[in-house]
């Protein structure tokens, strides 16, 4: 009896019942798929994640206030969209709101320190300033077609620079604009096609109104993409001053975007930037209101908590795995009891132990193995889709694991039947009804 | 050939089911040699025995106590590897109710017990054509046993019962789920293969079954009570000389 024969026993017991074994296979198929089409998902965002932070560049510093007294939660790097719905409830007026109970100073990022950032004797090594200022909750109307856009940012020219933002109709915005309070504002490829419709380069030169206060479309953005669930080209760009005029109120701002003059700089430009607010906000770096991170720290930040998605979508899948691998597993149970009598037959006439092992085991492999093959081809085929706005990446480690995981899984949940299927006495199984 | 060891040698061997008050003696202590070549046919009442003394013979079942010698081999408290092994080689099984391997070609159910013992896919082939051959289902080989009627699928069975070559065939109640004319086929076979100097021991209620034996055994309560030989052990079985005297 060789292993030959025990094969084509155990594919004889497999196409016995078909259906029975194609839904088994299914189970094992649809977690060998799931855990390669979530781990790359989860790959796939992280990738995307860290493309988009690396498309910024090296030099480029993101400076966010960390109001250590007020403790309002808003610590840590923070997308665009933080203070600037806070601020927007003072009802502006005043550059410098305090909060109260806190310590007589501003506590918040402010245009001023935006713009002591830009003197070349204190910073030297600072080659762009951008302040970010955001607007919550904005509507855009335009003939009778509304859109809600994802993320209004106030903001200056040298911001597109600093972003690496592109202009792919019409034009950007100027200094000049943002010293003339000029409503004048720039749109991703999303608002743009969501108003005007089309390709929505109709909408450059019209005028649209956010919450009610009307700008003029003077150029859209070079499409960038969706990074995860967040579609970057859903965003509007305006000078600082007039979103401040309108939409968000003269409070603090989100956000200071800084370039340094290149990437072997960006070190000392951090420490330019960071004396400077010091100076101005009386702070030393214990007890530091504000923080500056640059981009290595935001990309291991986001990919650390990239890495942990990752690990939770493959526990996830991992748990198809062995419910499918208990599918087998009562299968073979099953498939044992009720052939209880051929087992007696096999054992009369000559089966020893080992081949009636082999039988059931190589059953319990080929049906996980089967279910392995086709789930990684679901897998491969899954991956080529967008999911939730990511493409995925396959990891090869997920392919091979699955695999693995799968023939593994066979086997562990084959050996229990198969073996209760070896001890049977010939005796008792060919009495068997 | 006086001098080749019996197939089967019994000695005071017992098998006992349960214990103390409810203890079931199934075979109280039985005596038995049957020779190379005899025709032996065991009869009784239901529940007499026969079955449990089969299973002992036939190395299914470890007898409770006593000696039990099979072409000469002792076979007690031997490794489960070690008894399928013996059953592949010593002995062809009969069951009444068949018991072919479902949704399996008859050609590979006769072609099974050679498998087991390693013989060579061509070769197995061969002999389990020349097996089925002999039981008349040359033009059957792939039908699967519920293709074939309950005559056809008892021929099949006695084809992978003697195509290992066995020193002994046990045959229980082989004729009890057939009608007579399919009764009557497998008992030709059991003739032939009788005549052509094979050990054959087979357990029937039927008397026109056991009157085909050259030698019939009756049980009662576990214990052999009558043993009457009709023909000598080496000469052709009663159908044969029935059949001789007639011409
Ligand atoms: N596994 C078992 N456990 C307990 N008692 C058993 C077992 N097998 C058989 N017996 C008992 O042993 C006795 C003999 O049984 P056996 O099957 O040998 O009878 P039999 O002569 O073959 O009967 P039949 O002609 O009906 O087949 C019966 O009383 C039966 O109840
Ligand atoms: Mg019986």
């Amino acid at each position: 009896m060789n292993i030959q024969e025990s094969t084509r026993f155990a594919i004889q017991g497999v196409t016995a019942n078909k259906v029975r074994s194609a839904l088994t296979t299914l189970g094992i198929l649809i977690g060998v798929a799931a855990v390669i089409i979530l781990v790359a998902v989860g790959t796939g965002s992280s990738k995307a994640v860290a493309d988009s932070i690396s498309k910024l560049g090296s030099n480029v510093l993101t400076v966010s206030s960390t109001s250590t007294s007020a403790g309002g939660g808003r610590a840590g790097a923070g997308g665009p969209g933080g203070s600037g719905g806070f601020a927007a409830l003072f009802g502006g007026g005043s550059a410098t709101t305090t909060d109260s109970g806190t310590k007589s100073r501003s506590p918040q990022l402010t245009m001023e320190d935006a713009r002591a950032l830009t003197d070349k004797t204190t910073a030297p090594d600072i080659e762009g300033v951008a302040p970010v200022v955001s607007a919550q909750s904005v509507t855009a109307t335009y003939q009778g077609a509304s859109h809600s856009v994802g993320t209004f940012t106030g903001t200056t020219a040298a911001y597109l620079l600093i972003n690496n933002d592109s202009i792919a109709t019409g034009s950007a915005f100027t200094d000049a604009d943002y010293n003339d309070h000029a409503r004048v504002a720039v749109v991703g490829t999303t608002v743009a096609k969501d108003l005007a419709g089309g390709d929505g380069t109709s909408i450059v030169g019209k005028t649209v109104a956010f919450n009610g206060k009307e700008f003029t479309v003077v150029g859209i953005l070079g499409s960038k993409g969706s990074q995860g669930p967040q579609d970057q080209d859903d965003v509007v760009l305006a000078p600082a001053t007039a979103v401040q005029d309108t939409l968000s109120g003269y409070g603090s701002i989100s956000q200071i975007k800084v370039k340094a003059a290149s990437a072997d700089t960006t070190s000392a430009a951090q420490t330019q930037v960071e004396t400077v607010l010091d100076g101005r906000h009386g702070t030393t770096s214990s007890d530091r209101d504000f923080s500056v991170f640059n981009q290595a720290q935001i990309l291991s930040a986001a990919s650390s908590s990239n890495a942990t998605f990752t690990v939770l979508l493959g526990a996830v899948a991992a748990i198809s795995l062995l419910v499918g691998g208990i599918g087998v597993m009562n299968i073979m149970l099953v498939t044992v009891t009720e052939r209880t009598r051929e087992i007696g037959i096999r054992k009369a006439i000559g089966a020893g132990k080992g081949d009636i092992v082999s039988q059931f085991l190589l059953e319990a492999v080929i049906l996980s193995l089967f279910g392995a093959i086709v789930g990684v081809a679901v897998g491969l085929i899954g991956a080529h889709f967008t999911i939730v706005g990511v493409q995925p990446v396959v990891a090869p480690y997920s392919v091979i694991l699955a695999f693995g995981v799968a023939l593994a899984t066979g086997l562990f949940f084959g050996l229990y039947p198969a073996n209760r299927a070896a001890k049977l006495r010939p005796i008792d199984a060919l009495r068997y009804e | 050939m006086a001098t080749t060891k019996p197939v089967i040698d019994l000695a005071r061997v017992t098998k006992t089911y349960g214990e103390g008050e409810t203890a079931v003696h199934a075979v109280a202590g039985v005596d038995l040699v049957v020779e190379r070549g005899d025709y032996v046919a065991v009869m009784g009442a239901s529940g007499s025995g026969k079955s449990t003394l089969m299973n002992i013979i036939g190395c299914l079942d470890e007898p409770t106590r006593g000696r039990y010698l099979l072409d000469g081999v002792d076979v007690r408290r031997r490794q489960e590897a070690t008894l399928s092994r013996i059953r592949n080689r010593k002995i062809g099984f009969i069951f009444q109710s068949f018991n072919l391997i479902p949704r399996t070609s008859a050609l590979r159910n006769v072609e099974l017990p050679l498998a087991y013992a390693g013989v060579k896919p061509g070769e197995r082939r061969a002999r389990a054509l020349a097996a089925l051959d002999k039981v008349g289902l040359a033009d059957r080989t792939d039908h699967e046993p519920s293709q074939l009627s309950g005559g056809q699928q008892q021929r099949v069975a006695v084809a992978r019962a003697i195509v290992t070559e066995p020193v002994l065939l046990l045959a229980d109640e082989p004729t009890g789920a057939l009608d007579s004319h399919s009764t009557a086929d497998v008992l030709d076979l059991f003739d032939e293969l009788s005549a052509a100097g094979r050990t054959i021991v087979v357990i029937t209620h039927e008397v026109e079954v056991a009157h085909r034996a050259k030698r019939i055994l009756r049980m009662r309560d576990g214990l052999i009570v009558a043993d009457d030989r009709t023909v000598p052990v080496h000469e052709l079985p009663p159908a044969f000389r029935v059949k001789a005297a007639a011409s």
